[in-house]
């Protein structure tokens, strides 16, 4: 088979749009294999929801959500997070442009919005464990801690990534593969945003009004 | 220091359990030994241990799959001996103790860690094979998800030694399951083992997926691939999408039983019938993983052996469609005593009887290819046809299951034991083991012996029969499952049937090694020297047997369904040698292999509450992890001229 009629066979392939073009190049297979993985996050989260939801009323003649959510902390503890989602984006973009300076500051931004993120929920979390109010006082508030929690895991991991991202850059510059690793971390990041707007809704918005 | 790790973790007073373990651990020491004195140590971990070819890693998941199977049938023939001889005042030799830690073990090991492995393995080996090229998606995550399945091995075994197992059942339903009914080590076992192995399934599932849909030859369509990869396909988005909802359960359960939380507790709120719901939210999907690429064995199994394409290719994937998304509404079937109220079990209901339908449009599908066929009756097809009865009849009881008002009756009776037993045997089973012998002769390069495999299968046969039978009539006369000691001796003549039965299945189990064995020491008179001893259809046979580690020297172009068989019709075989480019292959990685020690060892750790191991090992995992994203040159390439070299070897070999 000569060249050109190996890349015929492909073109015509591809335009009849079967699914017929060869295999992806890695950028495609990769951002792919990565959505794939956010996906199956999802479905996690999914079973959180769905034991918070079954178990929301359970206070066992403990505090309810009323009684212990602060909606101006979580309004501000979410802006920090959309914020951090658009510093990330920005980040990205100036990592697409190859202007590395950019990238730092965009990435130190989004660090210090995470962090800050975090930093009010653990001290909502130490408050209402100080209250007696901790996982184990009752199942709503034992969904409540592992639900939230379990995002605020997901957000000290992306905290981790995003450093590690960093040194990478740092050490290795915006090659191909840190760009594919940076994609990565912008979908993860991106992700956790739209995890953290269902708890919002579900659980703080929802929660006080009851 | 140790947690509540101390002496009296291991099971001095029983030496059952003891004697056992110790055989098996002479018997690794001396394969070990023998290993290090032979030298073979560079080479295992060359070839092996860090290998990230998809099929060393297949071969691996279905070694893992047949070893763990000695272990699941150890269990199995214990209960059944055990249940034919404690009836009346009889005791039989287990205490109930004992034969509760062996039937959740059981179940466990039978699905988790010998269904599982099987299935995935013929995945791993055939699909990219099937689709043309040349490794899957993230061959470094494929080695991780083996050696994450193989440490969940690892751990559930070291229980039988170290502490004890679940005496939960295999599904470890709480409230038993929580730890004011459960105090001891046995349901960590169970929760740290399948939490590992989940993980490394998820990452699996994550893998195929990704590795269907976005990498396959040119030309091949959705439409051109394979039904094996259609299953293979569904069967990751299975995984995908209900494996996470099992991690989040058993996160709950490990929460509630280290932290004090109160996810299913009976008091402060819990819920228990949450974790049965969320359990077979995860369940009957699982079903679905195990059976459709075992449906999709049959396929090609049926379409090659008769020699003509599989009927009606397209309704064969839309059943496969079909059943994905119908497996998530049919959950509630596994506990209509529940009491959910007469409405949501008629929803249930019918949806489950409903999910029959594409079933039994496949079996249609593999009668008529059979039929007018020229059926070359090789071990496969006996599986084959063999699946096609019992199959049909597990599916009938299964329908059966499904009317609410039966399942009343027949709740967690031997009914129940049976009707699963029978889809599990004699559709999982049978497909891994047509599987295992129609790709062994493409895997190693030598068929496996006929006889013997034809010997195992009738084995098999018979003997599923004659152990399963009676525990539907059994169940029909009010026996329960998981009875350790039987309390009305007129179900004992039913109960020796199913211990010979039983007797007969290690028969079968005999015969498959035998035949493993005895073609071995044959391989030189069954070498597969074309690469396709079966005539058959599908790309992986284009290829020599076993494959070069690059599977193709130049990606096969493809125009049609069943694409190898119309390159042989049109005979283009001899074309002039092209033009070779540079090939890039993933180089090997110890990655899997550290990651999943350090696994075990935080599973073990975690189990026992030795905290500062838990930590020590969750760090170097997290080194471990980013070692591996820091390397840029993950490919070697191989040159031009080494892959000529290669080709013009395979084809001097080649019987003219
Ligand atoms: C090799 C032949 C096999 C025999 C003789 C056998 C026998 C048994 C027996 C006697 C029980 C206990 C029934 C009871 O509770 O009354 C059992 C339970 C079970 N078996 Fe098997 N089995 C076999 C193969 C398999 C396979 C291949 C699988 C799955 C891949 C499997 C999965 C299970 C499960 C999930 C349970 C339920 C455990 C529980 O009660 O929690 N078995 N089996
Ligand atoms: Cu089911």
């Amino acid at each position: 088979m000569t060249l050109t009629a190996a890349t015929d066979f492909v073109a015509a392939e591809s335009a009849r749009g079967r699914g017929g073009g060869g295999p992806a190049p890695t950028r495609i297979v990769v951002a792919y294999g990565f959505w794939i993985f956010l996906l199956s996050d999802f479905v996690l989260f999914s079973g959180l929801f769905a034991a918070y939801a079954v178990l929301r009323h359970e206070t066992a003649g403990g505090p309810t959500g009323a009684e212990l959510f602060n909606l101006r902390n979580v309004f501000i503890e979410t802006m920090c997070l959309l914020l951090s989602s658009y510093t990330c984006g920005l980040g990205a973009l100036s990592a697409e442009r190859r202007r590395p300076e950019r990238f730092f500051v965009f990435a130190a931004l989004t660090f210090v919005l995470g962090a800050a993120f975090l930093a009010i929920e653990a001290r909502e979390f130490a408050g209402m464990v100080g209250k007696g109010a901790g996982p184990g006082r009752s199942a709503f508030l034992s969904s409540f801690f592992t639900l939230v929690g379990t995002h605020g895991v997901h957000v000290t991991g992306g905290l981790v990534f995003l450093a590690y991202m960093v040194a990478q850059v740092l050490v290795k510059g915006l090659r191909p593969p840190v760009l594919r690793r940076l994609l990565c971390f912008s979908l993860f990041w991106h992700a956790l945003d739209i995890i953290w707007v269902g708890v919002f809704t579900l659980v703080y918005l929802i929660g006080d009004f009851h | 220091m140790l947690g509540r790790l101390t002496w009296a973790a291991i099971p001095f007073d029983q030496p059952l359990p003891l004697y056992a373990m110790g055989v098996v651990l002479l018997v690794i020491l001396a394969v070990l030994a023998i290993v290090t004195v032979r030298g073979w140590w560079p080479y295992l971990w060359r070839e092996w241990l860090t290998s990230v070819d998809h099929k060393r890693i297949g071969v691996m998941y279905v070694a893992l799959g047949l070893v763990m199977l000695l272990r699941g049938y150890s269990d199995a023939i214990m209960m059944r001996s055990q249940q034919a001889i404690a009836v009346g005042s009889a005791q039989g030799y287990l205490p109930p103790d004992h034969y509760d830690q062996i039937f959740s073990a059981h179940g466990t090991i039978m699905i988790f860690l010998v269904a599982m492995p099987l299935v995935i393995g013929l995945m791993n080996f055939a699909v990219p094979l099937q689709l043309g090229v040349r490794d899957v998606a993230f061959p470094v995550m494929n080695s991780i998800s083996f050696w994450l399945t193989a440490a969940g091995a690892l751990l559930i075994n070291v229980s039988l030694v170290i502490g004890n197992f679940a005496r939960t059942g295999w599904m470890a339903y709480p409230p038993l399951s929580e730890l004011a009914f459960s105090p001891d080590v046995g349901v960590d076992y169970y929760l740290w083992s399948l939490q590992i192995s989940g993980v490394g399934t998820l990452m699996t599932g994550i893998n195929f997926v990704t590795t269907i849909l976005k990498l396959r030859c040119p030309g091949m369509t959705y439409m051109r691939m394979p039904v094996f990869c259609w299953t293979a396909l569904a069967a990751s988005m299975l995984i995908v999408a209900a494996f996470p909802v099992l991690t989040a359960t058993f996160a709950m359960l490990l929460l509630d039983r280290y932290l004090g939380m109160h996810f299913f507790t009976n008091d402060a709120g819990g819920n228990q019938m949450m974790y049965v719901n969320l359990f077979w939210a995860w369940g009957h999907p699982e079903v679905y993983i195990l059976i459709l690429p075992c449906f999709g064995v049959f396929s090609e199994v049926a379409a090659t052996f008769s020699g003509k394409g599989l009927f009606s290719y397209r309704s064969m994937v839309w059943a496969t469609l079909g059943i994905c998304v119908l497996s998530f509404m049919v959950w509630l079937h596994h506990f209509f005593t529940m009491g959910a109220g007469a409405n949501v079990n008629a929803f249930f209901g019918i949806m489950s009887a409903i999910i029959a339908v594409p079933t039994g449009a496949k079996v249609f599908n593999w009668l008529f290819t059979l039929f007018r066929g020229r059926i070359v009756f090789r071990t496969p097809v006996l599986f084959l046809i063999g699946f096609m009865v019992t199959f049909v009849i597990g599916g009938l009881t299964g329908v059966l299951l499904a009317v609410p008002p039966v399942d009343f009756v027949l709740h967690n009776s031997t009914f129940l034991v049976a009707h699963f037993h029978n889809v599990i045997i004699g559709g999982v089973v049978f497909g891994a083991l047509a599987g295992y012998n129609y790709w062994f002769p493409k895997a190693f390069g030598f068929t496996l012996h006929d006889g013997w495999g034809k010997a195992s299968f009738w084995c098999w046969l018979i003997g599923f029969y004659l152990a399963f039978m009676p525990l539907y009539v059994l169940g029909l006369m009010g026996m329960t499952r998981r009875l350790e000691h039987i309390p009305d001796a007129s179900w004992q003549p039913l109960l020796l049937v199913a211990e010979v039965g039983a007797l007969v299945i290690f028969l079968g189990i005999l015969c498959q090694i035998i035949q493993l064995y005895a073609s071995i020491r044959t391989r030189a008179a069954r070498r597969d020297l074309t690469g396709d001893p079966w005539n058959g259809r599908t790309l992986e046979w284009s290829t020599p047997s076993p494959p070069p580690a690059y599977n193709f020297a130049v990606l096969p172009r493809v125009e049609t369904i069943d694409a190898f068989a119309e390159i042989k019709r049109r005979g283009v075989a001899a074309a002039p040698e092209p033009a070779y480019e540079p090939i890039e292959m993933p180089r090997n990685s110890p990655t899997g292999f550290i990651l999943s020690f350090f696994a075990v060892v935080l599973g073990f750790a975690a189990i026992w509450h030795i905290w500062w191991i838990v930590i020590l090992c969750a760090l170097a995992m997290a080194v471990t992890v980013m070692a591996f994203g820091w390397s840029d040159f993950r490919h070697h390439e191989i040159s031009p001229g080494e892959i000529a070299r290669l080709e013009r070897a395979r084809l001097a070999g080649l019987p003219s």
